[in-house]
C-alpha cells in the first residue's frame, strides 16, 4: 500500500477461479468499488484483502482444491481474512454438509444441504427483503439450503423460512447468486467489512 | 421481442445454469459407471448419450435419446448436472427429457436428426438447451429458438480439434466484425448471417454471444482444450477421448487441470505429461461428406 496518497487504497478482491461464474464476481466487485483478482494458485492469496468463493459446482471446486493441494492455504486464509462464499461457495465455507457429505472449509457455523430444492427445473428467481440492505432479486441455481445456523451467525435474509444471507464475524455466505443481477448492493456490503 | 426473451424470468435462469458450469469440463458418459468416472476427475457435468460419437460414427444406424433407465441411473449416482441428448426437432424426446428431470438438453447434431428442416421451438420449455453451431447465424437462430448456451460443433469423434478451432475462430471474427457496424448496416448483416434482426443488434453492441458459449467436438489432448479455451470458449465438451482412451480417469483429470489453468502454460505443461498419448484422430478431410456430423442442423 502507497503511504503518500491522499484518498485509500481499493480494496483487493480474489475470486476462487477454478470453475464456476468467477467472471461474474469479477464484475460485480468492480461494480462495487473494488478491484478483483483470479486465484487459482496458493501464492496469490498473499495479494488479497478478502476472497469470494463463486457460485458452480462445490464437488467439482473441491476436487480441484484437492488436486492442487489448495485446501489448508485457503482454510488458512480464512481464519484470517474474510471470505464470502455464494451458492457452492455457501457450501464450502460451511462447517457441515449433507446430500451428500463432503469436505468444508468449516469457516461459518451452518450446516448446508446441497441442490436442496431440487433439480434445475426447480431454480427460481425471488424478491427478498434483506436486513441493511432492503430488497434484493435472489436468483437461486440448484440451490443449497441452509438447514442449521449456529448461535453465532446473524441471518440478515431468509426465503420460505430457511436463511439464505447469513455472516459470522469476518465471513458472509449466500445461498443465492448476487452476482448475476445488475445490482452490487451485496458485494458492495463484503467490501465495507475489508476496510473496517 | 428478444429484449424481452433475454430479459425473461425462465430465460434468466437457463442461462444462469450455463454460468456456474463455466470454466469445467462436460463429459460425455454412456452409462452410471462413467458417470462416477466423470464426477470423480472433476467434470462440471456429465452428458448422457447412447453411444459416444466416434462409436456412432463406426457403428452407422439410427442414433437417438439414451434410454431412459440409463438417464435415470446417472441422474441417482451423481450430484453435479446431468445433461442428456434429444435429436434435433425432436421435440417430443425433449418433453420426454423434460419430464424426467433433466438439468440441460443438448439438442444436438451427433444424433441422427429427426427434422431436416426445423428445430426444437424450445422457449416453452423449462428445462435450458444447449445447442451446436458453426457459425454467428446458426449460434443466433438457435439462441432466437431459445437455447440458453451455445457449443461450436467441432466434428465430433474425429479426435481432430481442427473444426472446433474453424467454428470458434469464425463466431468471434463475426462478432468482432458486426462491433464496427453502423447501426444503418446491421439489417442487411441479419440477412448475410440469417439471424434474428434484434440479436444482430445486441451482439453488435456487446460484442459477445447473449449466452455462454463453449466448444465441442475433436478436442483429443490437454493442450487441445486449453487451445479452445485461448480461443474463447468458455467450458470445454469432451466426447468419445475419454472412455475410449486406455487410463480414463488420468485423461479426464489432465484435461480438467489443462482447461481450469488454460493461461498457465506451466499446468498444461503438467497436464500433457500426466497424458502421454492423445485420442487418435481421424482427418477431417478423409471423412465422406454425408457422415460429417458438424453440416447436420440448419
Amino acid at each position: 500500500m502507497s503511504e503518500n496518497t491522499s484518498s485509500p487504497r481499493k480494496p483487493v478482491v480474489g475470486v476462487l477461479a477454478l470453475q464456476g461464474d468467477y467472471e461474474a464476481h469479477a464484475r460485480a466487485i468492480e461494480q462495487a468499488g473494488g478491484v478483483s483478482r483470479e486465484i487459482n494458485r496458493a501464492d496469490q492469496l498473499a495479494e488479497i484483502d478478502g476472497l469470494i468463493i463463486p457460485g458452480g459446482e462445490s464437488s467439482t471446486m473441491l476436487k480441484l482444491i484437492d488436486y492442487e493441494n489448495l485446501f489448508e492455504p485457503l482454510k488458512a486464509f480464512g481464519q484470517s481474512k474474510p471470505v464470502f462464499g455464494t451458492c457452492a461457495g455457501a457450501i464450502l465455507i460451511a462447517r457441515d454438509v449433507i446430500n451428500p457429505s463432503q469436505a468444508s472449509f468449516n469457516l461459518m457455523d451452518i450446516g448446508v444441504e446441497r441442490n436442496a430444492y431440487g433439480r434445475q427445473r426447480d431454480s427460481h428467481i425471488v424478491p427478498l427483503q434483506a436486513e441493511g440492505l432492503g430488497e434484493l432479486e435472489a436468483v437461486f441455481i440448484r440451490a443449497p439450503i441452509i438447514r442449521r445456523v449456529g448461535d453465532g451467525v446473524r441471518v440478515l435474509a431468509t426465503h420460505r423460512g430457511d436463511a439464505v444471507l447469513v455472516t459470522q464475524g469476518l465471513h458472509m455466505a449466500a445461498t443465492f447468486h448476487p452476482e448475476l443481477t445488475a445490482d452490487s448492493k451485496v458485494h458492495r456490503m463484503f467490501i465495507e467489512r475489508l476496510q473496517h | 421481442m428478444f429484449g424481452s426473451l433475454l430479459q425473461d424470468e425462465q430465460f434468466r435462469l437457463k442461462v444462469g445454469l450455463a454460468e456456474m458450469l463455466k470454466g469445467g469440463v462436460i463429459m460425455d458418459v454412456v452409462n452410471a459407471q462413467q458417470a462416477q468416472i466423470a464426477e470423480r476427475s472433476g467434470a462440471c457435468a456429465v452428458m448422457a448419450l447412447v453411444k459416444v460419437p466416434s462409436d456412432i460414427r463406426k457403428e452407422g444406424g439410427v442414433a437417438r435419446m439414451s434410454p431412459i433407465s440409463v438417464i435415470r441411473e446417472i441422474m441417482n449416482t451423481v450430484s453435479i448436472p446431468v445433461m442428456a441428448k434429444c435429436r434435433i426437432g425432436h421435440f417430443v424426446e425433449a418433453r420426454v427429457l423434460e419430464a424426467l428431470g433433466v438439468d440441460y438438453i443438448d439438442e444436438s447434431e451427433v444424433l441422427t436428426p429427426a427434422d431436416e428442416e426445423n428445430h426444437v421451438d424450445k422457449r416453452d420449455f423449462k428445462v435450458p438447451f444447449v445447442c451446436g453451431a458453426r457459425n454467428l447465424g446458426e449460434a443466433l437462430r438457435r439462441i432466437g429458438e431459445g437455447a440458453a448456451m451455445i457449443r461450436t460443433k467441432g466434428e465430433a469423434g474425429s479426435g481432430n480439434v481442427v473444426e472446433a478451432v474453424r467454428h470458434m475462430r469464425t463466431i468471434q471474427r463475426e462478432m468482432k466484425a458486426l462491433t464496427m457496424l453502423r447501426s444503418d448496416e446491421l439489417m442487411v448483416a441479419a440477412k448475410t448471417h440469417q439471424a434474428p434482426f434484434e440479436l444482430i443488434e445486441w451482439v453488435s453492441k456487446h460484442g459477445k454471444l447473449p449466452v455462454p458459449n463453449f466448444s465441442a467436438g475433436g478436442v483429443a489432448t490437454p493442450a487441445d482444450a486449453a487451445l479452445v479455451m485461448a480461443l474463447g470458449a468458455e467450458t470445454v465438451f469432451v466426447g468419445s477421448g475419454i472412455f475410449k482412451s486406455d487410463e480414463p480417469e488420468k485423461f479426464a483429470r489432465a484435461i480438467v487441470k489443462a482447461t481450469t489453468y488454460w493461461k498457465d502454460a506451466e499446468k498444461v505443461l503438467e497436464a500433457s505429461e500426466e497424458l502421454p498419448d492423445g485420442m487418435k484422430g481421424l482427418d477431417v478431410s478423409k471423412i465422406p461428406l454425408d457422415e460429417l456430423m458438424a453440416t447436420r442442423g440448419w
